[in-house]
């Protein structure tokens, strides 16, 4: 990603779009390193059993299923890939381990919320925004459903209500930005987990505590706190006993992902520049072609283009 | 050759067997879209969380504003660069720029989850700099309305001196033709602005166009997912404009049977080949500059799509243009112009669902049949009402009075 934003830079500068290089700044829009610490939650792997009391507790808080909780001991659902939707926010999935069949990994997923989300940045009537708290959340009345964070979420969280014909809305985990309002409120998932799997707290803490994990017992832990880089950092933090691809998790740079965008919109649109110089150059055009028009009228494009 | 051209409504039998088939397909898709808005869009889409874009964005959104582009790059010869020999197909091409970007907008209607927000980026409040889409938006709503303006005094053209209201209302007829007249002279005195910034605008938003998968870098296949996408996609925006202009004109001398009017069609597409080569020349070298060639062999459907789309739908037109013989004939020019129409709509489909591999995907998206049916009959009411249009107002040339009588 950096080196597409470099050679792009590198591009405008060689004049390619019309010497519009001194337009050029880089993007000054995100800038993860001035993000505030927000909160998140730390969720460690190698202590989930799979009990899928989480789905249950963000399912009830939600009203996205009103199935009873016997219902989620049900073991048969990790016979295959389960992944969010409309009424899911979060799921729980099973990794078979080659190693050792008896010990599977549990894997809990739903929206990072990320530091520098890239559907808030896809968003173009700034439905879905970073809360200072770190809650990425969503704004059904300004959204119009073009559904384009849907494409730009690297970790294809946003879902969407097709079969609503009406108020449709994007759906993903709101970080349960209600409850943890209150003084001490934690995420109901958080809540429920019956384990030592989630933590929640701020997210610069739950960094120190994962690096602490990590140290403490290196023979367990990949040496990898999977969102304190990815995608520019996640406020969700994951740790694992194997390499997080087996797990299923997105391999992502440590760019942010609106980077791109962002400088390439910011840099031929700053102030307007480049679209006024093509509105002077080509006014400057027509001047001088009407002069020039009387001469050359019989000319054909045959000729003049060969 | 005559320096002044006249334009003048096409008469001819408006019912043909086709335009039969059109009204056809119309009726379905309307049908069909009646019912997308009572029962959702699960109802006729096969559009899912991993592929939330299907037909209708890579087709009647992304390929119909590339095919638009034939109204600011005539615009822009004849108007800006002063070429006056091609003012003939100024009109078409702008006839067939606002339909095709008022179309776009139906489309996007249709698709749009909450369509009736569809103004919200319109509102200073909910203003999204960052976002690719919201600047794609916002030019694309002052370019329809440049688009409207710029065709206003054509209309107003079909009436002054003519209004002839029915019945009671005939006494308004003097008031009426002021106001026309009114609006024509108020737009013919800013028409020069309006004209270079009809070009401006669609240099724009054809570039940003191609700026809005680039925030799905890990979902991209390689072969398209390139930092200059953006420039790519201006530049085969200006590729495909003269041809669709060529394309557009036979088929519409086809159909009202006139003879093609090969006297600007022939220098108009000496132009292709130097667009359509520069564009060439820039996606090649993008594809050796990044590495990534060796996936042109890696014998996916992608590398397929790819090789479709450069082949057949840019290197193979491009040196069939490149022959003056060729584009003297009206077969050839024809068959050529087609190809670089249909590889530029090859091209948006690769960038906007081919190359899309979401992760975390049971199966990929293949269009349902209702979806492909509403785009058919978006493309077919654009057709009757470009019919409908050239019967009605002067946007074709005249014809020589020789070749009026007789035919059909
Ligand atoms: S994970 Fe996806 S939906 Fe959640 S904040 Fe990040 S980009 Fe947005
Ligand atoms: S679907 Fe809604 S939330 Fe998502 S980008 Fe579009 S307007 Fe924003
Ligand atoms: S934080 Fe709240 S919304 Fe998100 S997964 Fe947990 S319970 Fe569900």
């Amino acid at each position: 990603m950096d080196l597409n934003r470099r050679r792009f830079l590198q591009f405008l500068g060689a004049g390619a779009v019309g010497g519009i290089s001194t337009a050029v700044t880089p993007a000054e829009a995100s800038s993860v390193e001035n993000i505030s610490d927000g909160y998140g939650v730390l969720v460690d792997t190698t202590e989930c059993i799979g009990c899928r009391k989480c789905e249950f507790a963000c399912n009830r808080e939600h009203h996205l299923t009103d199935l009873p909780l016997e219902r989620y001991e049900d073991t048969s659902v990790f016979e295959t890939e389960r992944w969010l939707q409309a009424n899911a926010y979060t799921v729980v999935n099973r990794h078979p381990n080659p190693e050792n069949a008896a010990k599977p990994t549990f894997v809990k997923s739903q929206c990072l919320h990320c530091l520098d989300p890239a559907c808030a940045s896809a968003c173009l009537v700034g439905a879905l925004q970073r809360q200072e708290n770190g809650a990425v959340t969503y704004d059904a009345w300004k959204c119009m459903g073009c559904r384009y964070c849907m494409v730009a979420c690297p970790f294809q969280v946003p879902a969407y209500e097709y079969g609503n014909a009406l108020t449709p809305q994007v759906r993903k985990c709101t970080f349960c930005a209600s409850r943890t309002a209150q003084e001490g409120g934690l995420p109901a998932c958080v809540e429920m987990c019956p384990q030592n799997c989630l933590t929640y707290g701020k997210r610069s803490e739950l960094l120190a505590l994962a690096h602490e994990k990590i140290a403490g017992n290196p023979e367990l832990y990949q040496d990898h706190v999977y969102g304190e880089s990815e995608a520019g950092g996640t406020s969700w933090l994951y740790l694992a006993a194997r390499p997080f691809t087996e797990l299923k998790f997105q391999d992502i740079g440590p760019e942010p992902i609106p980077h791109l965008t962002e400088t390439i919109q910011h840099s031929i649109f700053k102030f307007g520049a480049l679209p006024l110089m093509l509105y002077g150059m080509l006014g400057a055009v027509m001047r001088i072609a009407k002069g020039g028009h009387g001469r050359h009228a019989e000319t054909t494009a045959e000729e003049e283009v060969s | 050759m005559a320096a002044e051209i006249s334009y003048a409504p096409v008469q001819r039998r408006f019912f043909t067997p086709g335009v039969y088939v059109l009204l056809a397909l119309v009726l379905t898709a309307m049908a069909l879209a009646v019912y997308r808005f009572i029962f959702g869009l699960e109802s006729v889409t096969n559009l899912t969380n991993q592929y939330p874009w299907g037909l209708w964005i890579g087709v009647d959104v992304a390929t119909g504003v590339a095919l638009a582009a034939g109204g600011f790059t005539t615009s822009a010869l004849a108007h800006i660069f002063h070429r006056k020999r091609f003012e003939a197909v100024v009109r078409p091409a702008l006839l067939t720029a606002m339909l095709g970007y008022t179309f776009v907008g139906l489309g996007l209607m249709l698709d749009l989850g909450r369509y009736y927000n569809i103004w919200h980026p319109a509102w200073p409040t909910m203003w999204q700099g960052n976002s690719v889409l919201f600047e794609v938006g916002m030019c694309v709503m002052a370019y329809l309305t440049v688009l409207y303006s710029e065709f206003a005094p054509i209309a107003c053209e079909r009436f002054i001196g003519r209004v002839n209201l029915p019945g009671r209302l005939a006494s308004w007829n003097g008031i009426v033709d002021r106001v026309l007249r009114s609006v024509n002279g108020t737009l013919g005195r800013v028409m020069v602005l309006l004209i270079i910034a009809g070009v401006v605008l669609s240099c724009m938003h054809q570039s940003s166009l191609g700026a809005l998968m680039l925030i799905a870098p890990y979902k991209m296949h390689a072969l398209w997912y390139t930092p200059i996408l953006p420039l790519l996609f201006l530049m085969s925006a200006i590729a495909v404009g003269y041809p669709m202009v060529v394309f557009e004109s036979m088929l519409a001398s086809r159909s009202f049977g006139r003879k093609p009017e090969m006297d600007v069609l022939t220098p108009l597409s000496a132009f292709i080949p130097i667009f359509l080569g520069i564009y060439m020349v820039t996606k090649i070298a993008d594809l050796l500059m990044r590495d990534a060639y060796p996936l042109l062999f890696e014998g996916s459907f992608q590398s397929f799509m790819f090789l479709l789309e450069m082949g057949g739908g840019v290197i193979l037109p491009f040196a069939m243009l490149l022959s003056s013989r060729m584009r003297r004939s009206s077969r050839m020019l024809f068959s050529a112009s087609m190809l670089v129409v249909l590889g530029v709509l090859i091209n948006r489909v690769n960038v906007f669902i081919v190359a899309y591999r979401p992760p975390h995907t049971q199966s990929a998206y293949i269009p349902s049949v209702a979806e492909v049916l509403i785009t058919a009959g978006l493309i077919a009411t654009l057709m009757l009402v470009y019919r409908v249009m050239v019967t009605l107002f002067p946007i074709l040339p005249k014809e020589h009075p020789a070749h009026l009588p007789g035919d059909n």
